[in-house]
């Protein structure tokens, strides 16, 4: 059904990034290669400190990595790539208290440079795909942790992103808010054809979305196996998780993630022939 | 129940300057000093002391600097904040040097003001604005170096330019900080205003409250006094009436927090 494309989306070439120099040097990343294809919707899952948010910084450019390099689109990423929105895990910091909803999703067009009329109709769509049709004149602190997420999104979408990533979203929010905005974001996939890549610590969670899961050795970070997901496109929260398939992938991911922790001790540096090995 | 409210907060306000008031008169009606004349005395003096031509002649000029010498120091003290909060190495720099002139008391400034910039009304304009710029500028630097760092990721992320990220961004968020600052800054500016005045003038609330002690009109002394508690009190209630307009989010957000 899916085939890997000769011209990914997204593909990260050896990826390593080190803090500071000589004997107190860190190393948070060790060898991160993949490559994401157009309207995929990849997982990546690791255990606590696995450098996801290194990662994610070198990948939405901002942060320089010590070596390798992330190319979006057949160019290198040097800086904040235009065709990429990132949605974070603090919505409550991430979306600006001094706006209005509707100004917070239309900030970043006007930054695009979108003539006005252009901009009205894009905001309105994207906070009507999110359900938030009727709060758009409320500040963000007016309204719920799962609300503000939504808003979160909607202006990630209004943005038109080629690629939309996501740093553990829902961390934050209560479980069935959580369930309601998973499906929210497996929907938007859909329908609007975005190309997602979703970081999350939440096994189920990445393999209830994920179409591939990547899963991550702790700090310095590789990638320890590539997990496809064979469950149908249709999926929802009682019968897609009721699947022995489901079940099986979880139990899958989970004992990677344990073998990932057991894994940092002893890794020395050069792992990055084992990681080139289990990845795409 | 409206009613019944309002004439319990009109209580719960005037009742301390009421007795206050009473004590006052009751005491200077008793003792007859000539230096704590009774309200009485000091509200009939009022109107021949000040709506008689002082009003224009000297009050209005008065504001006039007052209100020149606030606005510079907003303006000087909001742009230099700003750079200064953005640069990290030039805020160690010079944090140190604003620490140290806000620390002089400005009232010394007056004399060597008065030999640079003469006694005009650019003098007491500059003693006013220099009095006010450094609370000003102290706290916009602070409101800026304390952005949060995830606000400023957003920024930088959805490729905001230097334009809107200072507009949208950078100016909003200090923006509470910049009020605290200017709110230090109008009080420090009525002191300078009168100073300045007392010094060297000839108009002014100042110059004329010590032309009344000169002459011994005590009266008319106290009542100069008093118009300057109106003064302070009437920018007070402007200055708050702004603030709640610029910083409805901020109010909002924090009563909503407690």
């Amino acid at each position: 059904m899916q085939h890997v494309e000769k011209h990914p989306i997204l593909s990260v070439e050896s990826l390593r990034k080190v803090y500071g120099a000589g004997a107190g040097a860190v190393e948070a990343i060790g060898n991160l290669d993949f490559t994401v294809a157009r309207n995929e919707l990849i997982c990546i899952v690791g255990p606590s400190g696995a450098g996801k948010t290194t990662f994610l910084r070198c990948l939405s450019g901002l942060l320089a990595p010590t070596s390798g390099q992330v190319v979006l689109e057949g160019k290198k990423v040097e800086g904040p790539p235009e065709g990429m929105a990132v949605v974070l895990q603090e919505y409550s910091r991430s979306l600006y208290p001094w706006m209005t909803v509707y100004d917070n999703v239309e900030l970043p067009l006007k930054a695009k440079g979108l003539p006005a009329g252009e901009r009205r109709t894009a905001v309105t769509e994207a906070l009507g795909a999110v359900g938030l049709s009727s709060s758009t004149k409320a500040y963000p602190w007016q309204l719920s942790g799962g609300m503000q997420q939504r808003v979160a999104i909607a202006r990630a979408i209004a943005y038109r992103p080629k690629i939309l990533v996501m740093d553990e979203p829902f961390a934050a929010v209560d479980a069935q808010t959580r369930a309601e905005l998973e499906d929210l974001v497996r929907d938007l996939w859909q329908r609007l054809g975005v190309t997602v890549l979703f970081v999350t610590h939440d096994i189920d969670e990445s393999v209830y979305l994920g179409q591939r899961v990547l899963v991550l050795s702790s700090a310095p970070t590789f990638i320890m196996e590539e997990v496809r997901i064979g469950l149908p496109d249709e999926r929802d929260q009682l019968s897609t998780r009721a699947l022995p398939e489901f079940a099986r992938l979880r139990t899958q991911v989970y004992e990677l993630i344990q073998q990932a922790k057991l894994v940092t001790y002893r890794t020395e540096r050069p792992v990055a022939g084992e990681a080139v090995s289990h990845s795409v | 129940m409206k009613t019944g409210k309002l004439s319990a907060w009109l209580f719960v306000t005037l009742a301390v300057p009421a007795v206050i008031l009473a004590l006052w008169t009751l005491l200077a009606e008793l003792t007859e000093s000539l230096y704590w004349p009774s309200p009485l005395a000091i509200a009939r003096v009022f109107p021949k002391a000040w709506l008689d031509g002082r009003m224009t002649e000297d009050v209005l000029p008065s504001l006039v600097r007052l209100a020149l010498g606030y606005l510079c120091a907003l303006a000087i003290g909001i742009a230099v904040g700003l750079v200064v909060g953005s640069v990290r190495r030039l805020r160690l720099a010079v944090e140190p040097v604003f620490e140290f002139f806000r620390a002089i008391p400005p009232p010394v400034l007056v004399p060597i003001m008065m030999l640079i910039a003469g006694i005009g009304d650019g003098m007491k304009i500059s003693v006013i604005a220099f009095g006010c710029v450094w609370p000003i500028l102290i706290n916009t630097v602070e409101g800026v170096r304390g952005i949060d760092g995830v606000q400023i990721d957003t920024a930088r992320s959805y490729s905001l330019r230097r334009r809107q990220r200072l507009l949208n961004v950078t100016i909003p968020s200090a923006a509470p900080k910049i009020f605290v600052g200017a709110r230090q800054s109008l009080a420090i500016g009525l002191i300078m205003m009168v100073i300045s005045e007392m010094f060297a003038a000839s108009n002014g609330l100042g110059y004329n409250i010590v032309q009344f002690q000169r002459l011994f009109q005590l009266k008319e002394m106290w009542s100069g006094i008093i118009l300057l508690g109106i003064i302070g009190v009437a920018a007070n209630a402007i200055f708050k009436l702004v603030e709640k307009r610029c910083l409805r989010w901020y109010l909002g957000m924090q009563s909503q927090e407690r």
